[in-house]
C-alpha cells in the first residue's frame, strides 16, 4: 500500500479553494467557452449591482467586451458608479477565494455563486496567464490601480503592481479589466445581451451600457428610486439544515444552549427555547461549543417540532408591481403589461414572495411559445429552464382561462412574455450551477397565485381586445356590402344609389340593432330537383 | 299586364328596404320558411302546403348579409330582365351574380345552389313565380302525341316532330292547346323508354300523350302535366323504376315537393297515377334476375318515403314499400326490353291500362 485514508485525507484538507474551482469549474457556470463568457460579465454585473445598490446609489454600469487579436481571446470591462473599494481591501476582495463565506448570512442577496468575482480573476489567469486589473475610487483620496492574480496553491493574492492616481473629481466607483478566452454569441437565450436585457428589467433603477463584439446597446434608467433594501435576519429553526445548525453552534457567542438558541435564531423565545430543549433532552446550561453530534441531531429535530411564529418578512426586498411594469415597459414593445407582487409567505422556515410580469400583445410573436424570464432576486436565471420550479408552476397554471392557447401542461403559446421573481434570503437552488429553484410545494403554490393573479388582469385586456376586434371585422364585412346593396336597392326603388349608399353607412356608423330574428334555415332533405 | 304585376312587386320589395333604412331600421325582409317544419299535407286538396312560419332577414347581422345581398341582388336582375324584356337561365343567374365583392375575398355567389336559392327566396317574398321573373331553367323534357298546340305564334303538332319529339321549354304558361286526340298522357323519368314509346308509335295507337323527363321532372313538365290534367281533363299516368327514387318522383308530381311547397298549387296533380313500375310487375313478367341490389342509403330513403303524410294510410302502397324492402334491390324500365324489344309498348303498357292495374 502506497497511501492509506489518512493519506487521502491529508491530500484533501491541502486542497485550496482555488484550486477546488480549478478542478471543478464546470459546476460554477464555467463549462465551455460560450457560457464562461457569459459567468464572467454575470459575476462582475451581480457584484456591481449588489454593492451599488447597497449603498443606496443609482446603479450606472458600462459593460465592454471586445475580440482582441487571436480569435477565442476577449478583453472585457466593467465599469461601475458604486461606493469603492478601500485599497487595503481590493487584493483580498478580488484574489482571495473565500468560499462559503456567505453561509451564515441570511440575507436577500444577488450572489449566485460563493465563489462570486473571485472567479473572474481565477478564470481570466487559468485561461490567458493575464492579471486582473482593478482600478477603484471611494469619492476621496486616490485612486488606486491594481494588477492582481491568485496564488492558487495558498489561496492567496498576488499583487502584480500597485499605483496611486489623483482623484480631482473625486470619484467613487470600481472598474475591471481582464481577459479570458471565451467564445461570444448574440443569437439566443443564454446570451450577454439576453442576460443584460432580463437584468435592466428586473433593475429598472439601472443604466447599463454594454459595448459588444457587434455594437453598443443602452439600457436607459426608467426610475429614479431605489426599492428599499433588504434587512439581514437571523436564521428560523424551521429553515436550519443540520450541518448550518453545527456551524453556527461552533461560532455563537452565546455560553449556553438556551442563550444561543434566543439569540442566534429568529422567533425563539424564553418558553420555545425551553421547550425545544426539553424535547431533546439537552441540559439548557450546557455549552453550545460542546454539543455532539447526537445531541445536535437531537436539537435539530426538536427544533422542527415546537410551534414557532412564521419568520419575519421585513428581510425581504420586492421591487413592487410598479417597478415591475417600468421594467418591462422599457425593454419590451407590446400592448399590454401586468404585474402581481405576493405577500410575503414561508417554505422550511424561510420567508420568500414571489412577483410576476406580464407582458402581451405588440411586436411579440402571436404564433410561438410564450417566452418565460426566470429571476432569482433579480438576477436572471438563463440555464436549466425545464428543472425549475418557476418553469413547473408556470406549465402547471391553465392558461386557457386567461385566454391563451396551451396544451396540456404545457407553456402557454401567445404574445407573450412572463417574467416571474423569487425573492428570498435564502433561494433553494437545485443545482451546482445555481439556475433553477426547487420545488417546493409552498413555493410552487405561491408562484401559481401569482400567475393567476396577473393572468386574471390580462384576461380583461385580452377579452376587451377581442370584442373589438370582433367588432371592427363585423364593421368591414358590412363596409363592403353596403355598395353591393345599394346598387341593388337603387335599381329595385329609383332611389339614387349614392343616397342609399351614404344612409347605410350613417346606419352602420351609428350602430343599428343586428336583428336575430332567422331561425336558422335547415337543409332541405330533397336534392336533385331542377338543379340545372 | 303579367309584366307590371312584376314590375311593381320588385320596386315595393325596394321602397320597403329603402324606407327601412330612411327610417333608421335594421332593412330586412320576410321570407317564408321552407323547411318539412314548415309544410303541410293537405288530405283535402291532397298536396304539400307551406305552412306560416317566417323567417326575417336583415342587412346588418352577420349571419344574413350574405343571403340579404344575394336576394337583393336577385331582385334587381329580374328587374332588368323585365325592363330589357329578355330571360335567363338559372345558370346564367348563377354567372350574372358571380362577383368578388372589392376591396376583400368575399364572392356574392360561390355555387349556382345559393344562386337557385336565392331565387325560390325571391319568389316566396314577392309572391312571383320564377317564370314571371324571367328566370328559365334549363329543358330537359320531351313530348310527343295527338296534340296540336301554339307557342310563341307558332302551331306545333306534336305528332310530326320525327324522332325528337317537341322540346318543352322551361315556362309553359302562355302555351295554348289547340287540338287534342288523346285519352290520356303517359309520362316517364327516362328519355330511353320516351324514344323506345315513340319509336314504336305507342300515342298513336293508344291515343295518347308521352312526356318524358330526364330523372326529377323540371317545373315547366310539371306544369305543363297539371295543365293537361286539369286543362284538358286528361287522367296523367306515371312510369319510374322501382325504386325509392322513382317513387319519389312520383310523389313531388303528386303532391308537391318540400322546396316548392310555395307554388304547389301551379305544379301538383293529386290526381296522377303510377302505373308501374310495381313489385307485381317484377313477380308477373319474371324479372327478379334484373334486380340491382341496394345499398344503404337506399333502404334509408325507402323507410322515409313510406312514413310520408300521403303514403302513410295507403294499403297498397304499404304493399309495395314491404315487398321492395323484401326485394333489397331495384329494377329499371329498360329490364322490360329483356321480355321483347317492343314488350313494353305491345304488352306491358296496354294490359296494365286495360286493367286499370294503377296505384293511386
Amino acid at each position: 500500500m502506497n497511501k492509506n485514508a489518512e493519506d487521502y485525507a491529508r491530500e484533501m484538507k491541502e486542497i485550496s479553494p482555488a484550486e477546488f474551482f480549478e478542478k471543478n469549474r464546470h459546476f460554477l457556470g464555467y463549462e465551455n467557452p460560450v457560457k464562461s463568457l457569459l459567468t464572467v460579465v454575470k459575476e462582475a454585473v451581480d457584484n456591481s449591482l449588489e454593492f451599488t445598490c447597497d449603498a443606496g446609489i443609482l446603479p450606472d454600469i458600462s459593460i465592454s467586451v471586445k475580440q482582441i487579436d487571436e480569435e477565442d481571446k476577449y478583453k472585457i470591462a466593467i465599469k461601475d458608479n458604486g461606493p469603492g473599494v478601500l485599497a487595503e481591501q481590493v487584493p483580498r476582495a478580488f484574489g482571495k477565494v473565500l468560499y462559503g463565506s456567505r453561509f451564515h448570512k441570511l440575507k436577500q442577496s444577488r450572489s449566485l455563486f460563493g465563489i462570486g468575482i473571485k472567479g473572474v480573476t481565477l478564470y481570466s489567469q487559468l485561461t490567458t496567464g493575464k492579471p486582473i486589473k482593478v482600478t477603484t475610487g471611494i469619492g476621496k483620496g486616490p485612486i488606486h490601480e491594481f494588477e492582481l492574480m491568485i496564488d492558487v496553491s495558498k489561496n492567496e493574492p498576488h499583487v502584480i503592481s500597485h499605483n496611486e492616481l489623483k482623484n480631482p473629481d473625486k470619484w467613487h466607483g470600481t472598474k475591471l479589466e481582464f481577459f479570458v478566452v471565451g467564445k461570444y454569441i448574440d443569437k439566443g437565450k443564454s446570451t450577454i445581451p439576453e442576460f443584460l436585457k432580463q437584468t435592466a428589467i428586473a433593475n429598472p433603477y439601472a443604466n447599463i451600457v454594454f459595448d459588444g463584439p457587434t455594437g453598443k446597446i443602452t439600457f436607459p434608467v426608467a426610475v429614479k428610486e431605489l426599492p428599499k433594501p433588504p434587512k439581514e435576519i437571523k436564521p428560523h429553526p424551521y429553515g436550519v439544515e443540520l450541518g448550518i445548525l453545527r456551524r453556527l453552534s461552533r461560532t455563537t457567542k452565546a455560553r449556553n444552549v438556551i442563550g444561543f438558541l434566543r439569540n442566534d435564531f429568529s422567533r425563539v423565545g424564553k418558553s420555545s427555547a425551553e421547550e425545544i430543549l426539553k424535547i431533546a433532552k439537552i441540559d439548557k446550561n450546557h455549552h453550545p461549543m460542546e454539543l455532539t453530534h447526537e445531541e445536535l441531531e437531537r436539537l435539530h429535530k426538536a427544533m422542527q417540532t415546537v410551534k414557532l411564529i412564521a419568520p419575519p418578512t421585513d428581510c425581504l426586498s420586492p421591487l413592487g408591481e410598479e417597478l415591475i411594469t417600468k421594467g418591462l415597459q422599457k425593454e419590451i414593445e407590446a400592448d399590454y403589461f401586468a404585474a402581481v407582487s405576493r405577500p410575503p409567505a414561508v417554505y422550511n422556515g424561510t420567508p420568500f414572495l414571489v412577483e410576476v410580469g406580464l407582458a402581451y400583445g405588440g411586436k411579440l410573436d402571436p404564433n410561438s411559445e410564450a417566452q418565460l424570464l426566470r429571476f432569482a432576486n433579480k438576477v436572471p436565471l438563463t440555464y436549466h429552464q425545464s428543472d425549475c420550479a418557476i418553469t413547473k408552476a408556470v406549465e402547471e397554471t391553465d392558461w386557457r382561462r386567461y385566454g391563451l392557447q396551451q396544451s396540456n401542461e404545457s407553456m402557454p403559446n401567445g404574445p407573450l412574455i412572463i417574467l416571474v421573481d423569487f425573492v428570498s434570503v435564502w433561494v433553494p437552488f437545485t443545482t451546482e450551477g445555481k439556475q433553477a429553484v426547487a420545488s417546493y410545494p409552498d413555493i410552487i403554490k405561491e408562484i401559481k397565485l401569482a400567475l393567476q393573479d396577473a393572468g386574471r388582469k390580462m384576461k380583461i385586456f385580452i377579452s376587451k381586445r377581442r370584442r373589438s376586434q370582433e367588432f371592427q371585422i363585423r364593421q368591414n364585412l358590412f363596409e363592403r356590402y353596403i355598395p353591393e346593396v345599394a346598387i341593388a336597392l337603387s335599381k329595385l326603388s329609383d332611389v339614387p344609389k349614392e343616397k342609399i349608399k351614404t344612409e347605410l353607412e350613417s346606419l352602420l356608423k351609428k350602430g343599428v340593432k343586428e336583428g336575430t330574428e332567422e331561425t336558422k334555415i335547415e337543409e332541405s332533405e330533397e336534392n336533385g330537383e331542377e338543379s340545372s | 299586364m303579367e309584366k307590371k304585376v312584376a314590375d311593381k312587386e320588385l320596386k315595393e320589395l325596394g321602397k320597403k328596404l329603402v324606407k327601412d333604412i330612411k327610417r333608421g331600421k335594421n332593412p330586412s325582409m320576410d321570407v317564408p320558411i321552407r323547411t318539412l317544419s314548415n309544410v303541410i299535407y293537405s288530405d283535402k286538396s291532397k298536396m304539400i302546403t307551406l305552412g306560416n312560419k317566417i323567417a326575417k332577414r336583415y342587412f346588418f347581422n352577420v349571419a344574413h348579409v350574405r343571403k340579404f345581398t344575394q336576394t337583393t341582388e336577385v331582385a334587381a336582375l329580374a328587374r332588368d330582365l323585365l325592363e330589357a324584356q329578355k330571360h335567363m337561365s338559372l345558370r346564367e343567374v348563377f354567372y350574372a351574380m358571380r362577383r368578388t365583392l372589392p376591396n376583400s375575398n368575399i364572392d356574392i355567389v360561390n355555387e349556382q345552389v345559393e344562386s337557385n336559392k336565392a331565387v325560390e327566396d325571391l319568389e316566396l317574398i314577392t309572391d312571383l313565380l320564377r317564370e314571371q321573373l324571367h328566370i328559365n331553367a334549363n329543358k330537359l323534357g320531351a313530348a310527343a302525341g295527338r296534340v296540336v298546340i301554339k307557342d310563341k305564334g307558332d302551331l306545333i303538332d306534336w305528332s310530326k316532330l320525327g324522332s325528337g319529339g317537341w322540346s318543352i321549354p322551361s315556362s309553359v304558361e302562355e302555351l295554348e292547346f289547340k287540338k287534342v286526340d288523346a285519352k290520356f298522357v303517359l309520362y316517364m323519368e327516362k328519355a330511353a323508354i320516351w324514344e323506345r314509346l315513340h319509336e314504336d308509335k305507342l300515342w298513336d295507337k293508344m291515343k295518347c300523350a308521352i312526356i318524358a323527363s330526364q330523372g326529377q321532372a323540371t317545373r315547366g313538365i310539371r306544369r305543363l302535366l297539371q295543365r293537361m290534367n286539369t286543362e284538358l281533363g286528361l287522367p296523367v299516368y306515371v312510369l319510374t323504376d322501382f325504386d325509392p327514387y322513382g317513387i319519389y318522383i312520383y310523389s313531388v308530381l303528386k303532391t308537391g315537393s318540400i322546396s316548392l311547397a310555395h307554388i304547389s298549387a301551379r305544379l301538383a296533380i293529386p290526381e296522377a297515377k303510377f302505373l308501374g313500375l310495381t313489385a307485381d310487375d317484377i313477380i308477373k313478367y319474371d324479372l327478379k334476375r334484373q334486380i340491382i341490389k341496394f345499398k344503404d342509403v337506399d333502404l334509408k330513403r325507402l323507410k322515409e318515403i313510406s312514413k310520408y303524410d300521403w303514403f302513410k294510410n295507403k294499403k297498397d302502397w304499404q304493399r309495395q314499400f314491404k315487398l321492395m324492402e323484401e326485394l333489397k334491390g331495384k329494377v329499371e324500365l329498360d329490364a322490360l326490353v329483356t321480355k321483347g324489344i317492343t314488350f313494353i309498348s305491345d304488352k306491358y303498357i296496354p294490359e296494365k291500362m286495360k286493367n286499370k292495374e294503377w296505384l293511386d
